[in-house]
């Protein structure tokens, strides 16, 4: 939201968090980016021996930017620890996928990376791929796994969502795959919890959102100064002027 | 670990005018029979050599760099002495590999990405600028990344126009990097020495035609804990009539150039903006020309 208080200190802009201690590198903003990076972390990992591996996570829209490929030929000369996860729910931004790529089978598109297609609205079975592909990619280097799920709203804010597909494909897939109701199956169909129960839990969780947002929206937006700080870690104290040299706005730390 | 040089001295016979706070004056041993030459080759590969020798996180990656030795034998030596996991030959792939360059500076390492040319740079530039310059910025210092990209920019000897391009206007107006162009052998050394160990992202923009060429280099350049400031303009030669700036290669001629002046009886003085060729550097000609009247002659750019 921008605010002062948010793990980027309002810097970050709308799609930006991260969180470096807990593994989590962010979400970049340019589309495709975050795959050689992610490779990356991996060979860092390999080069300090971490026995670790990292998920560099992609949608279908990424999956045929040329970068993907430089990084992943490299990826596997050089046995990295990286999982690609191509998260494909069929719909980049307004392009459908068999409008973007010749071939829409993404896992397959590894050629000489192993790859896996997995039903992405299953949480269990998305778990056990998982684990699966960290094995694989500790011993044997990178590996492919294609979650198929799907898009309920618009990409943005902005997208309504049903300009470029019927509105009777989307409450299809609510109804017919929809990964919580699933849950919610299977949980009452083996008696681990009572229909209450999960409602008791949902209203928890709903709430728990709520104040949530509503601490987020107390907090205030970052301070102007702010605009100055963190460009480089170790700064030299450059003057930055206004618009006619004569006031001086800043100096960056 | 800065070795700042802050010794008055008498440069070619025109006695120093004082110092000021923050510029550095060399001592010209041009007539010193016992200074070392170094080529800004050695004094490259000598500080490559010695940062990835004190730093185990510090490695190299690019084409070339490791069976070839080097395109330009930059990083001759290096690939028998610290091994194929710490001098990395890529293939052909720039977005590629700067990419994975970024993310390793991410995680913990410390790399020195190669660009044969920097006109191959704009094959990765997204990497250089959104994926490193921005980092630090935009998670608010949670992400810094200590990464330099190095390799020859400007022109060379005849290679055309899509080998010959200058990126340090494009570099440099951009935030969150830090932009050098060295001249001679101890600014190279002292530079790509302050650049592998900076935590910001550092382009550094060597030129291929300066590689052969001779500098003098003292005892203290040699020493292994030598680096220079970053951030700081450096006058290559005094004088009290007008300003020349000038960086990278241009130095040289600007220094020719002075020579010329001087048969004409007019001192020129040579600042060279071999630092961050967009931010400080202003502040220190601005004081340089002050000290020469206001009359300043820009030579912009690389031949």
């Amino acid at each position: 939201m921008g605010r002062k208080d948010g793990c980027s200190k309002g810097k970050g802009g709308s799609m930006h968090f991260y969180k470096k201690e807990g593994g989590f590198y962010g979400g970049h903003g340019i589309v495709g980016a975050q795959v050689p990076l992610g490779i990356g972390l991996a060979f860092a990992q390999k080069y300090s021996k971490d026995e670790n591996v990292t998920f560099a996570m992609y949608g279908d829209g990424a999956a045929n930017q040329g970068q993907l490929f430089e990084a992943l030929n490299m990826a596997a000369l050089w046995d990295l620890p990286a999982i690609l996860v191509c998260e494909n729910n069929h719909y980049g931004m307004g392009t459908a996928e068999w409008r973007a790529a010749k071939s829409p089978a993404y896992y397959k598109r590894g050629d000489y990376v192993p790859g896996l297609k997995v039903d992405g609205m299953d949480a269990l079975a998305v778990k056990q791929a998982c684990k699966f592909a960290k094995e694989h990619a500790l011993k044997n280097g990178p590996i492919i796994l294609e979650m198929d799920t799907y898009r309920y709203h618009g990409h943005s804010m902005s997208d309504p969502g049903s300009t470029y597909r019927t509105r009777d494909e989307i409450s299809g897939i609510r109804q017919e795959r929809d990964p919580i109701e699933r849950i919610r199956k299977l949980i009452l169909a083996h008696d681990l919890a009572t229909e209450k129960e999960l409602k008791d839990t949902e209203k928890e969780i709903r709430k728990e959102v709520d104040e949530a947002i509503a601490k987020a929206k107390e907090s205030p937006l970052p301070d102007p100064s702010d605009l100055f700080t963190n460009v480089y870690v170790k700064g030299f104290g450059v003057e930055s002027f206004g618009a006619d040299r004569k006031e001086l706005r800043a100096v960056l730390p | 670990m800065l070795g700042i040089l802050r010794a008055k001295v008498a440069c070619r016979g025109v006695p120093a005018s004082g110092l000021e706070q923050g510029i550095r004056v060399i001592a010209s041993r041009a007539f010193s029979s016992s200074a070392k030459q170094m080529t800004v080759r050695d004094a490259l590969n000598s500080a490559l050599d010695e940062e990835m020798s004190a730093d185990p996180t510090v490695f190299i990656m690019g084409e070339e760099v490791g069976e070839y030795q080097g395109a330009y034998k930059i990083t001759k030596g290096l690939l028998d002495k610290y091994g194929p996991q710490r001098v990395v030959d890529t293939p052909i792939t720039e977005a590629g590999f700067a990419g994975i360059g970024v993310g390793a500076a991410y995680h913990s390492l410390r790399p020195v990405i190669e660009f044969m040319t920097f006109n191959f740079s704009m094959q990765a530039i997204d990497h250089i600028i959104n994926s490193a310059a921005k980092s630090n910025y935009m998670s608010a210092g949670q992400i810094s990344v200590p990464i330099v990209f190095r390799g020859p920019n400007g022109a060379a000897a005849g290679v055309g126009a899509q080998h010959s391009q200058c990126y340090a206007a494009w570099f440099g107006a951009c935030p969150g990097l830090k932009v050098l162009a060295p001249y001679s052998s101890e600014d190279a050394r002292g530079l790509l020495k302050a650049a592998i160990r900076d935590p910001d992202p550092v382009v550094f923009l060597e030129n291929e035609l300066l590689y052969g060429e001779s500098f003098p280099v003292s005892a203290e350049v040699l020493d292994s804990s030598f680096c220079l400031p970053i951030g700081k303009a450096k006058i290559e030669r005094e004088g009290k009539d007008v300003t020349i700036t000038a960086f990278s290669k241009m130095v040289g001629y600007a220094l020719q150039a002075a020579d010329i002046l001087a048969k004409e009886g007019i001192s020129a003085e040579v600042t060279e903006t071999i630092h961050l060729i967009f931010y400080v550097s202003v502040e220190d000609i601005v004081r340089a020309a002050k000290r020469t009247c206001y009359r300043s002659v820009p030579l912009a750019a690389t031949a």
